[in-house]
């Protein structure tokens, strides 16, 4: 189960730029089709998450099933540095990420030379290990109250600036932290180093046998996964507007687990952004007719495992390939790039 | 002085020593082989001697140079690449890209991201010609694991040749292969010889005597005898043995 392996250069796609007017253009529709505002933020951000999240599980075959603390410590590093250090959005963005990928960085010393279920294992627990000192340590994180007020700060170009206090200026926000991101990963995903990562999920042996340093790569992207899912917190702190620790919870690691698998993830680069869509719609609609949403949602991942394992991804690509085979191309010539 | 020196190795696994005190020296330009009956510790000596395990003692040598216990993608990027009994390869890939990857401009640019690796056409050509060598011309888009079991050891020939080593190891290149496809090997590791300094283990003793310039008996751990395959068809231990005898 993988990737196409055709490669592109293009630093802009067809699905990046679909991609890009749907949720650029969300805000306008995304009530008339009953829904809220609010809803395409947190869409957004954990988009966010879930695609750098499926640099590890997706794309390098790393099971990090305690990726929700490193979400939570963006979200805290992004509080603190607005109450301690300056209130100023690029400064609080950047300590999120910085934090988060320092504390990836360290854990990461001490899971890239493993794999398979001891990688699982360490990786759940450093996640509670982060889980609980983020709740034993009152006078930093506030335990189980949370850190408070953290503000939705302007966005500060110097010349001019933009209030992102209601939700729909905060969702521009997040749009354009995922237009750069979504381009970013696109391009790393479709670089050699892509190709490394994905070699390393298919034969680890065979490529420290050709001559590549594994451990240092499965450090490398460990630690950029954890940047960018603490990117993804300092945006949900300011969504929050407070950081609290139950997204850095197991449970929550294991959501973003199933939003990615029942996406795609490993079969494509959209799997992550399907899955989190789907899985806040589901909350949402499937949530007004029943307070057991959650085990459907939870059944639905079950027999797509059973059936589906490509997950809803690999659903569209088989039927592209039947549209193509019926339109008399060979199922080879749909050519498509990784992803 | 020999291309790579194998001095005193010893390797146990729990309680049992797989290696002991095995000697061994491989001259540049020949092709030598290591032969011994199941479980004699043949492979164990391959993962030792190209950085899979650590040995408990010994030291290996490279050009003089110490590479003992250094990882693998250190040991390859001195020059010494190997393919492996069990077959590695990356069964997702085609059999163009698992050359390509394994080649040493694309590795030197392995944390780049600003460009993909189909753009890059002197690396295709390169890998092309890599597979052309090793008899899959023409399977170039083939996906690994579509290819035929003799296509697939081929293939992992070529992806150990792909990271341009001055010294290959190749473990029982022949298992599971036909009679033809044994001869195009054979053919093949001759021409390969011609440049490269090479170590296999190999179970076909025909195929392994009508090679090597020189071969070295392992047996519960420990190299038994040493010559030319000539040398060895007189050794009374190689003749009251089955090998000696399919030789």
């Amino acid at each position: 189960m993988d990737y196409d392996t055709k490669q592109t250069a293009a630093w802009v796609t067809g699905p990046i730029l679909l991609s890009l007017v749907l949720f650029g253009t969300l805000p306008l529709w995304v009530e008339a089709v009953g829904l809220y505002q609010y809803l395409g933020v947190e869409v957004l951000i954990w988009v966010i998450f879930a695609l750098g999240f499926n640099l590890l599980l997706g794309y390098t075959g790393l099971p990090s099933f305690g990726h929700g603390a490193f979400l939570g410590i963006g979200a805290y590093a992004f509080g603190l540095a607005q109450f301690e250090v300056w209130a100023n959005l690029w400064f609080c963005l950047a300590a999120a990420v910085v934090v988060a990928g320092l504390f990836g960085a360290v854990t990461a010393l001490f899971l890239s030379h493993r794999r398979g279920i001891y990688f699982a294992l360490m990786s759940i627990a450093f996640g509670q290990i982060y889980y609980f000192v983020a709740s034993k340590w009152t006078d930093v994180t506030q335990g189980e109250d949370g850190l408070l007020n953290i503000e939705r700060l302007p966005v500060d170009f110097g010349v001019v600036e933009f209030s992102i206090r209601d939700n729909a200026g905060l969702y521009y926000l997040c749009f354009a932290v995922y237009a750069v991101l979504v381009v970013v990963l696109w391009r790393l995903t479709n670089s050699p180093y892509g190709r490394i990562l994905r070699a390393i999920k298919q034969n680890q042996t065979r490529v420290a046998f050709i001559g590549y340093p594994v451990t240092l790569y499965k450090w490398s992207v460990f630690t950029l996964s954890c940047a960018i899912a603490g990117l993804a917190g300092g945006l949900f702190a300011m969504a929050q507007e407070g950081a609290y620790i139950n997204v850095m919870s197991l449970q929550w690691s294991g959501i973003i687990v199933l939003m990615v698998l029942i996406g795609g993830g490993f079969v494509s680069f959209w799997g992550p952004v399907l899955g989190v869509v789907l899985y806040f719609v589901a909350r949402d609609v499937l949530g007004a007719y029943t307070e057991t949403w959650l085990l459907w949602f939870g059944l639905m991942f079950v027999i797509l495992v059973m059936f589906k394992p490509q997950g809803i991804a690999g659903i569209w690509q088989d039927l592209a390939r039947r549209v193509a085979a019926r339109r008399g191309r060979a199922p080879d010539a749909v050519s498509r790039a990784e992803g | 002085m020999a291309l790579f020196e194998a001095r005193g190795l010893h390797k146990r696994f729990g309680d049992q020593v797989v290696l002991e005190r095995i000697d061994l020296s491989f001259e540049a330009g020949r092709l030598s082989g290591i032969m011994g009956p199941n479980g004699a510790g043949k492979t164990t000596c391959f993962n030792v001697l190209t950085g899979r395990y650590k040995p408990d003692r010994g030291t290996v040598t490279l050009d003089g140079e110490d590479i003992t216990g250094l990882a693998p993608h250190r040991i390859v990027a001195r020059g010494v690449s190997r393919s492996f009994q069990i077959m590695n390869l990356f069964d997702e890939y085609t059999a163009l890209d698992n050359v390509v990857i394994a080649l040493p401009e694309v590795r030197a640019r392995g944390f780049q991201v600003g460009h993909g690796l189909d753009g890059n056409s002197a690396a295709q050509d390169r890998a092309a010609a890599i597979l052309e060598k090793v008899g899959l011309r023409g399977r170039e888009r083939v996906n690994a694991r579509r290819l035929s079991y003799g296509e697939r050891r081929a293939l992992e020939i070529g992806v150990a040749l792909a990271t341009e080593p001055r010294l290959l190891f190749v473990d029982e290149p022949t298992a599971g292969l036909g009679t033809a496809a044994t001869a195009r090997l054979a053919e093949l590791l001759g021409e390969l010889k011609a440049h490269t300094t090479i170590v296999m283990i190999e179970h076909d003793m025909r195929f392994l005597f009508g090679l090597a310039d020189r071969i070295s008996v392992i047996h519960w751990g420990q190299v038994i005898a040493e010559g030319t395959p000539d040398e060895l068809r007189e050794n009374a231990w190689v003749r009251r043995s089955n090998l000696g005898g399919l030789a």
